[in-house]
């Protein structure tokens, strides 16, 4: 079970009032993660990634463990501590005003 | 001409939220609902001629992108549709701000126009420019691409809010034929349903291009029609007022005696197609009424002969814009006339213009006024 938080903008879009718990098939990366997110939120896809190239959004940051994993490859292992559980997967909005 | 309808509904796009403002025919007391979509940019948000339940909104945030939104409660509750615009075949280039070439790149919706008597199409215009049509209420959308496609697109530009195409009229006359206009670009009009497309800005004159009266590159900043006469427009450009009767063979300049024929706004009164509105703006520079008064021009007489209306609006130290979507008109017996500024007013009048009242004055900046007559 992979935890994700989002923000709350998307939290709002998603009609959910805390954390995501996911159950991810296979290898745990960014990809799968997303997939599944948007597999069960479907107002989500491209909100935090590109519909097509499944770019990151460039005003949206993914966090775990106090590291920025925002510009590591989508098809890298998430750390141990997301694929368990412990730690959440964080989707974070950058500090971009508004 | 609708004078028995019980009521208004004005729906307010800005930059933090959408806003329903509600009415009886008397326009006077008004309810308020929202923020709907709190803290996202609300581009347009516009009823179904076809079934006013039916709303289509733009949605979007520098965050997280584009999103569409539809009700089919009038507002009270919403679903998000598909939000994938994706440009049909190889993009290609248009021209940046320096003239080089940049490539294609969608950004936001700017525009929705539900048809005429199907809600379940709609027409989305975007940046970077192009027309977009879904026919299952949003589920999917597809481009037409004849518009992009039709050969000027690397001579088209930004304007300074961005390459958009903004206005989208559809002739209530003929099924096969609608305009759409776009900034840099020009007006543009299509005979087959939007297939296929061509410039149509013949007359008009802009100083900012290389060659002033060239087929493309004129920053059109909104078009207006009466649905009794769609082969006469008008226009508000960068600079000048601009009318054509031929559905835009041709096109001269009504400017008048404006304060100055710099704007963003136009719109045709509901049941007299010869009186137009305009809200004239000070300089493409200066943002601003002329002279920090607010002030509606109306013309009885199709342009040229202009008077200023100033009943119940701020006649010093206002400093607000009114953006390109943000007036419209409701098909009341008395046309009421409505528009919204960047200072979060929207104001009212429900007698075609003699006098103003602000339905609220504190939103956030206003994108978008759109009235439905219930």
């Amino acid at each position: 079970m992979i935890r994700v938080e989002l923000p709350a903008h998307l939290r709002t879009l998603a009609h959910v009032g805390g954390e995501v718990k996911l159950d991810v098939a296979g290898q745990v990366t960014q990809r799968s993660v997303l997939d599944a997110l948007e597999a069960r939120y479907p107002m989500l896809r491209g909100t935090i990634r590109d519909q097509v190239t499944h770019q990151r959004r460039p005003f949206i940051r993914f966090f775990a463990c106090q590291e920025d994993l925002s510009h590591e490859s989508p098809d890298a292992p998430l750390p141990e501590a997301v694929a368990s559980g412990t730690e959440p997967f964080l989707i974070v909005g950058a500090i971009a005003g508004g | 001409m609708k004078d028995k309808m019980s009521g208004v509904r004005v729906l307010v796009g800005t930059r933090k939220g959408a806003f329903v403002l509600t009415s009886d025919a008397k326009r006077q007391r008004w309810d308020v609902s929202g923020p709907h979509f709190a803290g996202w940019e609300i581009y347009h948000v516009k009823g179904s001629p076809a079934d006013s339940n039916r709303l289509y909104a733009s949605q979007s945030s520098g965050w997280s992108g584009q999103l569409i939104q539809r009700s089919n409660d009038g507002g009270k509750t919403w679903e998000a549709m598909d939000n994938k615009f994706e440009y049909d075949g190889v993009p290609g280039t248009h021209q940046w701000y320096d003239g080089t070439p940049h490539p294609w790149e969608f950004k936001r919706v700017w525009h929705l126009e539900p048809s005429l008597t199907d809600p379940d199409t709609v027409y989305a215009g975007v940046e970077d420019a192009a027309l977009f049509r879904s026919t299952d209420g949003g589920k999917s959308w597809q481009e037409l691409s004849g518009l992009r496609g039709h050969g000027s697109g690397p001579h088209w530009q930004p304007g300074a809010g961005g390459m958009c195409l903004h206005t989208i009229l559809l002739d209530p006359s003929d099924q096969g034929r609608m305009f759409i206009a776009i900034s840099a670009a020009g007006a543009f009009r299509s005979d087959d349903a939007g297939k296929t497309w061509r410039p149509i800005n013949q007359g008009l004159h802009s100083q900012y291009i290389p060659d002033p009266a060239a087929e493309v590159g004129h920053c059109v900043h909104r078009i207006a029609m009466h649905q009794s006469r769609p082969g006469t427009l008008f226009m508000q450009k960068h600079w000048d007022v601009m009318r054509t009767d031929d559905a835009g063979e041709s096109w001269h300049e009504i400017s008048g005696n404006l304060p100055t024929d710099f704007g963003f706004v136009i719109d045709v009164h509901a049941h007299d197609p010869e009186t137009i509105y305009v809200v004239p703006i000070k300089s493409d520079s200066e943002h601003y009424p002329p002279e920090g008064k607010l002030r509606v021009y109306r013309s009885r007489t199709g342009g040229n002969e202009w008077e200023a209306l100033t009943k119940g609006l701020p006649q010093r130290d206002c400093y607000v814009n009114v953006l390109r979507d943000a007036m419209a008109v409701d098909s009341l017996d008395s046309c009421g006339v409505y528009f919204g500024t960047t200072g979060g007013q929207v104001y009212a009048s429900a007698d075609a213009g003699d006098k103003w009242a602000p339905i609220v004055r504190d939103l956030p900046a206003v994108l978008s006024v759109e009235v439905q007559t219930l």
